[in-house]
């Protein structure tokens, strides 16, 4: 009874994580790490460098194997498919792209890669339909014939974030995607990845630094702690984003307060030379 | 799109029309000067004329490996550079060309040509190119930055390492043996065993053949290895097949032509001026450059001090190196 929900529950959810450990050289990284992604959920993991953030997306991605504990992605277990079929299911966008001569149009054309068939050589009509329509989403179809080491490092991002939807995933996967970007293209990133969201019923699980753009734009997040490399809190911003959870997991003190615009949760930093008093706003 | 396709039509013809015309004019090149008008009388009145055999017997097979060679070579640049990611890997700067030398001394000196004839000198050429690769690779394996130059100085070394060996192997050598080593590493096209220039030509087109099996995991692989395994390549198996390839084509190449510098330095980096990365035109783009370079170095070898001649390794290393500096000079080199 309890396996049939079990089984019912990995079906549903696009990423479902169970009792994931994993060790480097006798340190522990991930303990006990359990979570899953539902169907058009956007979930961010946040947490304090070397929590294990990128180890855990690297789990997913096949690229570190953890000692214990399953990975399942549509209700197959990453384990057991092959790197072609996981690129069918799952695309990922890193923090950067290789800055290769390639024009972005080549670029975002990989994507469709997994979807070749043996010994395919040219990209079919459909494939260049599909990559159009994402350079078109992601608003870089006007530089389709520039080279990506020649375009701006956000305009790199949007045209990774085009050939990540050209592979046509369930889980799209984002590791800090804006951690070198201006404000201005963390906006249009995060912008356009809540725009996918809706738009395509995308599911996204995203590492991000920044507290605040989390909380405003995740549906959902998960906390990590670096002590023990285990969840600390998972759940709605309002509830995993306070004072305390956060002061006990970054050592920091900070203040909460929610954004007036929004109403998510917002951090402040706490300069300790300054007067409490002006932040308390008395 | 079929623009792209038409264009990469294109530069294969006019590619292979530049081959053709660099082999027409090695084979009126020569002390026993043939004007180009009599070749097809000469082809075409019988086998028993004095220029029918310079030409069928001599020029020909010649200039037919000459092509294979330089094909190969490049190839295999084109290869290296691609997994590698460096524009500045070939297979004689990561000692690979080393390794099959010295692969192939102690094939001459320890005489396994004699037990298992000629096939001995790419066989141990090969083994040699492939004990290199396998331990650059493996020294660098942890290396995160996968860009860095430390794989290159681990090739240069063993260069070093491998030439000092042959050296070595040279100074303990009986006088013929050491005559045929010297004669060997110099590099040079005349090479009068008609089976190893057969192996060559079918070695270096099988190579091609296997090289475009995997010219989209080439592709991605420009992207880095991490991300190529994101888009469902087989990293690991695609590296270690066009690795034991980019040996095998290495091996060949200096098993039965010696030591020839930069073809496989310079050659891809040109072609990647004019093709750009896509290594669907890439690889038959540098194939049949390389042939056509080595094949007209070769003529500028037998012809610049005749009726004395050069050995093609000095040729291809002096324009490969004046060229390479001026590119570098003048355009930033990437992938």
């Amino acid at each position: 009874m309890v396996n049939e929900k079990m089984e019912e529950d990995m079906a549903k959810n696009v990423l479902e994580i169970r009792h994931l450990n994993f060790r480097y050289k006798q340190e522990i990284i991930l303990k006990d790490i359990s979570f899953s992604v539902a169907q058009g959920e956007f979930v961010s993991v946040i947490g304090p460098n070397g929590c294990g953030k990128t180890t855990l997306i690297k789990t997913i991605l096949r690229s570190v194997v953890p000692e214990t504990g399953t990975i399942h992605i549509q209700g197959q277990e990453v384990k057991t498919i092959t790197n072609r079929d996981l690129a069918r299911h799952l695309a990922v966008v890193m923090q950067t792209i290789d800055p290769a001569a390639m024009t972005v149009m080549d670029y975002v054309l990989l994507g469709r890669l997994p979807f070749f068939e043996r010994y395919q050589f040219f990209e079919t009509q459909k494939d260049i339909a599909i990559a159009h329509r994402y350079m078109e989403m992601t608003g870089i179809a006007a530089l389709s014939h520039a080279k990506i080491n020649e375009i701006s490092g956000g305009e790199r991002q949007l045209a990774a974030i085009a050939r990540a939807l050209t592979q046509e995933p369930a889980l799209l996967v984002l590791d800090e995607p804006t951690a070198h970007l201006d404000i201005t293209h963390q906006v249009r990133v995060l912008n356009l990845v809540n725009t996918l969201k809706t738009q395509l019923s995308l599911t996204i699980l995203m590492v991000l630094h920044d507290l605040n753009l989390a909380a405003e734009y995740s549906d959902r997040l998960v906390l990590m702690d670096k002590k023990q490399g285990k969840i600390f809190k998972a759940g709605p911003p309002k509830e995993v984003l306070t004072q305390e959870s956060i002061q006990a997991v970054y050592q920091t003190r900070v203040q909460v307060r929610p954004n007036p615009i929004s109403g998510k949760p917002w951090v402040f930093l706490i300069n300790p030379h300054s007067q409490e008093k002006s932040i308390n706003g008395n | 799109m079929n623009k792209r396709v038409r264009r990469w039509g294109l530069i294969l013809l006019g590619l292979s029309v530049l081959v053709a015309a660099v082999g027409l004019l090695a084979l009126c090149t020569g002390s026993a000067g043939i004007p180009i008008n009599d070749i097809p009388d000469i082809l075409l009145g019988g086998k028993d004329t004095a220029e029918y055999s310079i030409l069928m017997g001599i020029r020909l097979p010649r200039i037919l490996l000459a092509m294979s060679i330089g094909g190969a070579l490049s190839l295999a640049g084109t290869l290296l550079q691609g997994m590698f990611r460096n524009p500045l890997v070939e297979p004689y700067t990561l000692g690979i060309s080393g390794g099959a030398s010295l692969g192939v001394c102690v094939n001459i000196l320890f005489e396994f040509y004699a037990v298992i004839g000629i096939v001995a000198y790419p066989l141990s050429g090969f083994i040699g190119a492939s004990l290199v690769i396998f331990l650059v690779y493996n020294l660098n394996r942890n290396n995160q930055n996968v860009r860095s130059n430390r794989m290159l100085l681990t090739g240069v070394m063993i260069s070093y390492v491998a030439s000092s060996l042959v050296m070595l192997l040279m100074a303990l050598s009986k006088t013929d043996d050491l005559q045929s080593i010297v004669l060997w590493i110099m590099g040079s096209l005349d090479e009068p065993d008609i089976t190893l220039i057969k192996i060559s030509c079918a070695g270096s087109i099988v190579g091609l053949v296997i090289s475009y099996f995997f010219c989209m995991d080439l592709n991605a692989l420009l992207l880095g290895d991490e991300e190529a395994a994101n888009l469902g390549i087989n990293t690991l198996r695609t590296k270690k097949i066009l690795f034991i390839t980019a040996s095998f084509l290495t091996g060949l190449s200096v098993a039965v032509a010696g030591i020839i510098m930069f073809v496989g330095l310079i050659v891809p980096h040109f072609v990647r001026m004019i093709t750009g990365p896509d290594h669907r035109i890439l690889l038959a783009a540098s194939f049949l450059s390389g042939a056509a370079f080595l094949t007209l170095s070769d003529v500028i070898a037998r012809v610049i001090i005749a009726p004395l001649e050069l050995p093609v390794g000095v040729i291809t290393g002096i324009i490969g190196g004046v060229l390479f500096i001026w590119a570098l000079s003048r355009k930033q080199v990437t992938l």
